[in-house]
């Protein structure tokens, strides 16, 4: 028998705002955090707006060490990796250590830090046989990308499976996917899953202007960010990162642990199309979602709300527009489906997690989360996006989906607590 | 057979039993020793040592000198052209790799005719390199307006599993373990899971391409990194000279099937994937990692449902630094009680370097043939040892393994056992 997996802990780092309360605050006035950008000077770029944290490690008691020599994205993990294991309220001594996992994901890792250190030992850019003596002998912290899982697995004492995931603009969800299959399967009782990214530097949004995927608003950059909408031009870049406590269902109760939802389902496929293309039918993201439907065992008209991937591109919005009418029928166009990239942007492997977090606040307030800036609708696009305001709703059994890189489609169910079906 | 580990019982959509064996039915190898499986298994079984000065443009004058590098590597004859363009050495590697164990499988290269059926993944340690460091030069010494299309898609880690899944049309669970050297295992281990979910095949493994300049720049920073420029003297672990490891590109892919699968296209069931176990004990403390690779192997033997004493072979991790090798001869002999001194104990590694994720895939792909040829392979450039192991020394031993038993552990503090069976034992 497998075993059932609930959220039990939460934490988050998000332009416009540290912690769960600052970040739902965001979500639910339909506000942006998208801006030019300030963490380097863009000058040059095509794109030059993002949606920017502002993160102090310090305040948020991240240890001075750290704050001080850990890459941007590290920092951003360990400060949601310490929310979330406190709102989960499991003291890391109390466990047996070899039976705490951690799965987190990241899409280009430390590559921010590898390309600042590249600008030192390269002269500029000027020679190929870089100069070792100018590196920093930490540098293979960048370089390794299990940097990430080994750091907060240090932190919070667990000796179980440690993983780092990447792929692409599903890590989020696939580590949060991988960590259910790692309690579910018996191989943990507790996993500290989700994904951090701190993309916005100079070679990461030079590589998307180069196939034009991000928006060149840069006049009105808190309007930039434009899912589903017909005028909607790229996406937006993003940065963050957000933790999830995933625990054995019995486990938790055991203990006593609130419950926000249970996990009730996760795939991934590939297109097998192209590494950033889309097709406009959707099948493969949309065979994803039947398949956490089937492991739930719960008919697709029991879908309350569909947080979608949502980039701004407008072969994105065609796309899952599609796969969900696919998966969800005639039961697609009752059920509301939000992009929050509209107000946080797209923090690449990072924000598959982010969205699954906001699902679990949305679930907890009984809210959906708009889409901001959805003002003209593209004919092709025509579900209910909730446009610019939040909308109270009764929220049971949610969708989050990604969708990207190599082609990946992936989909999570989270479940009311005793939702899924077994 | 053995049920341990494989909970789930049930049918999926295609009416195959959840919870069938996860079985080994092809091999790819792209490797400093051998360009495909067969010549690097000759390449192990007589000992070949290929560890040599770096080649590679840009390198000289580095304070790394000696690594296991891949040579006589022909990309262009082996990757149509649109994909050569758009990818990194590393993918290059996985990409060959992969279309040589669908070959082995007999799978053939045409479009699958159920392709939600196979999978793709793969681990990798340090991503595209030598691409992202063209493109970063391009960046920085002439501006962003330089930078190409594919830098978006060839510098990231999960590279090779899109690459790999477009150019095979395989639709099937996609992954990608970002890891030290144990994600190798990991990444295999993960494929197994996905086939006793439900996906009929799953091509995994892991390729690496370190030795661009500013990669090896980055791993300069490891303590563990030797630095000696004899290539005979570079890289032996387990003796009182063990001064490191020595790095190395390539890796290997495998097809991990189902069983029923595979017996019903006609396809021989090379070799079981029956049990694996991860641990983590923080990075570079090996003391500590001698309790996880313990916890890890009777982890692993417990999913087998496997003796310590039906273990016949072990592939170890052999740093060659000398408290993780202490650790780990420690570690087997935790594990595996008076067994872990009589048990034969290779690492054929020290022939060729460590490929990071990419050298514990070599290793069961070597665990595989060391079962199908009856051959312990040995461990070259290792005479004096200071643990009290059967190590396999010198030449190639002669044995009937039946269960391999491979070890890995990372830099970053990752420690994974993995066991392979011979299918005519284990299908009871």
């Amino acid at each position: 028998m497998t075993r059932r997996v609930a959220v039990t802990g939460i934490g988050v780092v998000a332009p416009g705002g540290t912690g769960t309360t600052a970040f739902w605050n965001l979500l639910s006035s339909g506000r942006t955090a998208t801006r030019g950008i300030t963490l380097f000077d863009p000058a040059g770029l095509r794109s030059r707006i993002a949606a920017e944290c502002d993160f102090d490690p310090l305040a948020h008691g991240l240890d001075p060490t750290l704050s001080q020599h850990a890459d941007r994205y590290i920092q951003f993990a360990m400060v949601a990796a310490d929310e979330a294991v406190r709102d989960s309220g499991f003291a890391t001594g109390a466990q047996d250590p070899w039976r705490v996992a951690v799965s987190l994901g990241s899409a280009v890792g430390g590559t921010t830090r590898l390309e600042h250190d590249y600008v030192q030992v390269s002269s500029g850019g000027q020679r190929w046989d870089v100069d070792h003596r100018a590196a920093d002998p930490e540098l293979h912290r960048a370089f390794c990308p299990s940097t990430l899982a080994a750091t907060v697995a240090e932190q919070f004492g667990a000796q179980g499976p440690v993983q780092t995931v990447s792929t692409g603009c599903t890590s989020g969800i696939d580590a949060v996917g991988y960590a259910f299959h790692t309690i579910e399967e018996g191989r943990a009782d507790i996993c500290i899953a989700g994904a951090s990214d701190s993309p916005i530097s100079p070679i990461t949004m030079a590589c998307f202007d180069a196939i034009k995927a991000t928006s060149d608003n840069n006049d009105d950059p808190e309007h930039a960010s434009k899912p589903f909408d017909a005028r909607r031009n790229g996406f937006v870049m993003g940065e963050g990162a957000a933790v999830l406590v995933l625990e054995d269902y019995e486990h938790a109760r055991a203990r006593g642990a609130h419950i926000y939802c249970e996990i009730g389902g996760y795939a991934t496929f590939g297109n097998a199309y192209h590494m950033t293309g889309l097709t406009c039918e959707g099948l493969e993201m949309a065979r994803a979602i039947d398949s956490t439907l089937d492991q739930a065992r719960l008919d697709p008209t029991l879908i309350d709300y569909v947080n979608a991937h949502g980039s701004g591109t407008k072969q994105n919005d065609r796309h899952e527009t599609a796969a969900v009418k696919r998966s969800l029928g005639a039961h697609a166009y009752d059920t509301p489906m939000s992009s929050i990239k509209s107000m946080v942007g797209h923090s690449l492997g990072a924000i598959g997690a982010i969205e699954v977090v906001a699902c679990v606040l949305a679930v907890k307030h009984q809210v959906v989360p708009p889409t901001a800036n959805y003002e003209t609708p593209d004919p092709e696009c025509d579900l209910d996006y909730v446009p610019r305001t939040a909308r109270e709703r009764r929220l049971r059994n949610v969708l989050s989906v990604g969708s990207g890189f190599g082609g990946f489609q992936s989909a999570v169910l989270l479940t009311g607590v005793g939702g899924r079906k077994r | 057979m053995s049920t341990k580990g494989m909970s789930s019982k049930g049918v999926n959509s295609r009416g195959r039993t959840r919870g069938s064996r996860a079985a080994i039915t092809g091999i790819g190898v792209i490797a400093p020793n051998g360009l495909r499986a067969d010549s690097y298994w000759k390449s192990v079984g007589e000992g070949l040592v290929v560890l040599d000065t770096i080649s590679r443009e840009g390198c000289d004058h580095l304070p790394l000198r000696v690594a296991g590098e891949v040579r006589g590597f022909d990309a262009a004859g082996l990757i149509e052209e649109r994909f050569l363009v758009q990818t990194d050495r590393f993918s290059h590697f996985a990409m060959a790799a992969a279309a040589l164990a669908l070959d082995d499988a007999g799978i053939g290269r045409g479009a699958p005719e159920e392709p939600f059926d196979i999978g793709v993944v793969t681990a990798a340690g340090s991503g595209g390199g030598e691409f992202g460091q063209r493109e970063l030069q391009k960046l920085w010494g002439q501006g962003p307006r330089y930078v190409g299309p594919y830098q978006s898609i060839a510098w990231f880690y999960a590279a090779s599993t899109g690459q790999i899944s477009i150019r095979g049309g395989f639709k099937g669970p996609c992954g990608v373990v970002a890891s030290d050297e144990a994600g190798g295992l990991d990444a295999v281990a993960h494929a197994a899971r996905a086939v006793r979910r439900g996906t009929g095949a799953v091509l995994v493994g892991g390729a690496e391409a370190p030795l661009a300049p500013y990669s090896m720049v980055c791993q300069l920073g490891y303590a563990e990194l030797s630095t000696v420029e004899d290539p005979s003297r570079a890289y032996r672990p387990f003796t009182e000279a063990a001064c490191g490891f020595v790095p190395a590109e390539g890796g290997a892919m495998l097809v991990v099937e189902d069983e029923h699968r595979a017996r019903d296209r006609g396809a021989p069931v090379r070799a079981v994937v029956a049990g694996h176990a991860a641990t983590f004990t923080g990075a570079s403390r090996w003391d500590r990692s001698r309790e996880g690779l313990a916890q890890a192997i009777r982890g692993a033997l417990d999913e087998a449902g496997c003796a310590p004493e039906e273990i016949d072979v072990v592939f170890a991790d052999a740093m060659g630094v000398p408290e993780a090798d202490r650790a780990e001869a420690g570690a087997i002999a935790d594990a595996l009680g008076a067994h872990g001194s009589r048990v034969p104990v290779t690492a054929p590694k020290t022939g060729i370097g460590r490929a990071y994720c990419g050298a514990p895939v070599l290793d069961i792909a070597a665990a595989v043939f060391a079962m199908e040829h009856r051959l312990i392979p040995p461990t070259p450039n290792v005479y004096d040892i200071c643990h009290d192991l059967d190590l396999v020394m010198s030449r190639a031993r002669p044995a009937e393994p039946r269960t391999a038993l491979v070890l890995s552990r990372g830099l970053m503090g990752s420690n994974a056992a993995l066991v392979v069976r011979r299918e005519d034992d284990s299908a009871r």
